[in-house]
């Protein structure tokens, strides 16, 4: 990149819905508004206040359909009378609306027309049960093929690519790899306050996942515990270039910096044509790792989309680190738990940590910034010298949208 | 007739109640998924919402919106192909609406008994009153030339007793559904040995499409549900009546109610639960009872005065608990009443006094909450009982008689041939009654 683009002062808020103690389906809980002005304020406190933000981009999903709202761009000033008259902007790609908010901040800094962006994500989605919920999460695909989909349509999409799976590179060590990944995904948010699954205490994690699918009342090829849940929360970054920085006084030591990004799009009216595969998610971190010229061998830490525990290891394998069908095995050695070869989802991920869709892309980004600059806390992992970079693989819909970022600790 | 064509046509008498708009709900799901299916197109369902009360059928209809989109909601995998050839119904949200409006579509709220003159299959949910059930029977049959079958909800009266009086050759059954019907799994079976074997096994293919469990009763007046609890309840009565030789009766009542949630590990109190069923329906099933067991006096004067003083408990429509022989406030029991000054008095006045009196609760005691669904729960119950047998307070004594005299009441209902085996009540008092423990345990 021409000009070196920063990231820090992230947040996260908690990840709200079932498995939190405080969650409670029959009383009223905090809206819409409360999220973006807690992970707002919170990253606004980090940097001294209102008045050094160029600019704010929102990322969300569907608040338009959870929560009757639409129109987040002009929820800036909620935050802070002091973004009041500042460029504000709400972007959407289904759940890779974060990730867009992240990569609309960096051009914008790349562009020269901002110097400090804040860029955020927000859903809150535990308005409707899950059952109305699939129906506002299905126009990640294309409308058209709502009819014919499931009731449950993106866990319907994903367990048809796990069915498939099962038949070309076998069930049983792929079922088996789903449960580690779902005991990874858990051990790891019980390491993180804000995780949705950080009290969750339950024994034996890898035989509750075992649990066999119940079509009748699901999915065929996976069950409760294969899905990230539904939650509310809002995570928030800054973007920076050096200057910015300076002007918010945070020290490199604080930030990461943005080496590389990857974006691309696949036909929403088409089928996967091998749905074994996440074409679109490899092609993204294709170009992230081609830009940032490092290869995946470079990365100590990975942030993916694991929506279902399928998608998890669907990406392992878009991201070289396997060959095709051989994810499981990976998975199964250990490779991707935290003290494995390449760490993923530290915090949890989506199963672990939680899914409030607009928001999960920026919050592998905060996750990220946390490990590479050693904010993590009880999270931390350490990260080898020879791996000192971070990548994040945020997914709209079925493959459809990918945003990929390589993050490296600022210097 | 096929299973379909005898559900074509139905009537739920007493539908505005608590069980009979339990079993209309269910009734009405049931009607409604057999019409939805593509052999049944063109059949038209129709059950007859039949009450008294105006009043009740209205709230009725708002019980059944806001319930059979509920358990849609939970069927929705099933609903999606079951309305795959409608193209305008696209989402979830709009499947569920138009299953809602299909199922309340069938049901015919009426204040009229003729509305059952054309059914084939009657639900009985009225008042428990023998008399009462046989002349609406012999009305309707009288007037109904389909020869209909009778589903008696009643938890007390002998079926043969009602086929008989009322002249109906065996088309009736005794099916016995547990409060709220629409969540209790259990269903008390009475055939009456003149019922009509097809009946029988329609109402196991119909129990069966219900997801119930069945438990089969023999034709004693109470089956196993109300044998069991009825003599429990008496146990209990007379046991705080023992007490109350040493204490004041509201005392002695607030130490067996405990004693019978606490120690037995049940979900509530013996007084909580008569409160719970309502004091005059407690009574009125001692009284259709009695006479079918002339050397147990099953019947409580304590009981008939509470009612003459207007102490009747019974729920509230949305299902929250009436005063009773205990006060309530938020579900939970706070006052005990006093019959010699009519006045309910704070359990908070005299708990601490009450509670040192039964000594410590076992160190091995667990909640009914934390008990009920527990994998080692026979675990927890033979340490618990393992240490009251070795306690000497007054609570342990009393728990340990208690539990001795439910699990004879249990071992009678098998002797007297009103229950096939120990298992049938245990299965009775553990998914009826939500107990932790069946009755007829090794433990005691």
């Amino acid at each position: 990149m021409e000009k070196k683009i920063y990231m820090t002062a992230g947040y996260n808020t908690i990840s709200l819905g079932t498995g939190r103690k405080e969650f409670n389906p029959s009383k009223p809980r905090p809206g819409l508004e409360h999220y973006i002005k807690e992970a707002g304020s919170n990253v606004l406190a980090k940097i001294g206040g209102a008045e050094t933000v160029d600019e704010i981009v929102i990322g969300n999903f569907m608040a338009g359909r959870f929560n009757g709202q639409a129109h987040l761009g002009a929820f800036a000033p909620f935050i802070d009378e002091g973004l009041a008259g500042k460029p504000s902007t709400r972007v959407e790609g289904a759940c890779a609306s974060g990730g867009l908010a992240l990569l609309t901040g960096i051009k914008s800094v790349l562009s020269g027309s901002s110097e400090v962006v804040m860029a955020l994500g927000v859903e809150v989605q535990n308005s409707v049960k899950a059952i109305y919920g699939a129906d506002i999460l299905a126009a990640a695909g294309w409308a058209a093929d709502r009819k014919n989909g499931h009731a449950f349509f993106f866990p319907g999409q994903f367990s048809d690519r796990a069915g498939v799976y099962f038949e070309r590179y076998g069930r049983e060590k792929t079922r088996k790899a789903f449960a580690r990944w779902y005991r990874n995904a858990i051990e790891n948010a019980r390491l993180c306050p804000t995780a949705q699954e950080y009290q969750n205490m339950a024994a034996d994690l890898e035989a509750l996942a075992m649990a066999e699918p119940t079509p009748k009342a699901f999915v065929e090829h996976l069950n409760y515990l294969d899905c990230s849940k539904v939650s509310d929360g809002a995570s928030a970054i800054i973007i920076a270039s050096r200057d910015g920085l300076r002007r918010i006084g945070v020290s490199l030591e604080d930030a990461v910096e943005i080496t590389g990004f990857g974006h691309a799009v696949a036909d929403i009216t088409k089928k996967p044509t091998d749905p074994t595969e996440l074409s679109t998610g490899k092609l993204a971190a294709e170009k992230a790792l081609a830009m940032a010229e490092i290869g995946i061998n470079q990365v100590g830490t990975v942030e993916t989309h694991d929506c279902f525990t399928i998608a998890g290891i669907l990406g392992v394998e878009a991201l070289g680190l396997a060959k095709k069908g051989e994810g499981p095995d990976y998975v199964l050695a250990g490779e991707t738990s935290r003290t494995g070869e390449m760490p993923f989802n530290t915090t949890g991920g989506l199963i672990g940590w939680g899914h409030p869709t607009g928001a999960t892309g920026v919050h592998m980004a905060v996750t990220l910034w946390e490990q590479l600059t050693e904010k993590a806390g009880n999270a931390q992992i350490s990260l080898r010298q020879a791996r000192p970079y971070g990548l994040s693989l945020n997914m709209g819909g079925d493959d459809k949208t990918q945003v990929s970022i390589v993050y490296k600790r600022g210097e | 007739m096929d299973y379909e064509s005898k559900l074509e046509r139905v009537a739920v008498l007493g539908a505005a109640g608590k069980m009979g708009s339990g079993i209309l709900l269910l009734t009405a799901i049931e009607m409604a998924d057999l019409s939805l299916l593509p052999e049944n197109r063109g059949r038209t369902f129709a059950i007859q919402a039949i009450d008294m009360s105006f009043e009740g059928l209205a709230g009725l209809m708002n019980y059944l919106r806001a319930q059979v989109l509920r358990a849609a909601e939970k069927k929705m995998v099933w609903l999606r192909s079951v309305y795959a050839d409608r193209a305008d119904l696209v989402e979830n949200g709009q499947i569920l609406q138009q299953y809602v409006f299909d199922v309340l579509n069938i049901v015919r709220p009426t204040i009229r008994l003729e509305a059952a003159y054309d059914c084939h299959i009657i639900f009985e949910a009225i008042k428990e009153d023998p008399a009462l059930k046989k002349e609406i029977y012999k009305k309707i049959d009288a007037a109904n030339p389909h020869k209909p079958w009778y589903f008696t909800n009643t938890s007390s009266i002998p079926i043969s007793e009602l086929d008989t009086d009322a002249n109906l050759g065996g088309r009736i059954i005794g099916f016995h559904f547990y409060n709220p019907p629409a969540v209790q799994k259990l269903v008390e079976l009475i055939s009456s040995g003149k019922t009509a074997p097809e009946l029988e096994s329609f109402a196991l293919e119909y129990a069966a499409k219900l997801g119930k469990l069945v438990v089969r009763s023999n034709d004693k007046a109470g089956f196993i549900g109300n044998g069991h609890f009825m003599r429990d309840a008496l146990y209990g009565i007379s046991e705080a009546e023992r007490l109350a030789a040493n204490m004041p009766l509201h005392e002695a009542i607030y130490l067996v109610n405990k004693v019978t949630q606490d120690y037995l590990v049940r979900p509530m109190g013996i007084f909580q639960l008569i409160d719970y069923v309502g004091v005059d329906v407690v009574s009125y099933i001692m009284q259709v009872m009695n006479p079918h067991f002339p050397g147990e006096h099953l019947h409580s004067s304590r009981l008939d005065n509470y009612l003459k003083l207007g102490v009747r408990g019974g729920q509230n429509s949305d299902g929250s608990q009436k005063d009773g022989i205990l006060k309530y406030e938020k579900g939970k029991p706070v006052a005990v009443y006093d019959d010699s000054s009519k006045q309910y008095i704070l359990i908070d006045g005299f708990r601490e006094s009450a509670d040192k009196q039964l000594g410590p609760l076992p160190g091995s005691y667990q909640p009914w909450k934390q008990v009920v669904n527990s994998r080692t729960k026979e675990v927890i119950f033979a340490a618990l009982f393992a240490e009251i047998k070795l306690m000497e307070t007054l609570g342990a004594k009393l728990a340990i008689n208690y539990a001795k005299r439910s699990k004879e009441i249990g071992l009678q209902l098998v002797s007297d041939g009103i229950a096939r085996t120990d298992e049938d009540v245990n299965t009775v008092l553990l998914t009826g009654f939500f107990h932790a423990l069946g009755p007829i345990t090794n433990h005691v």
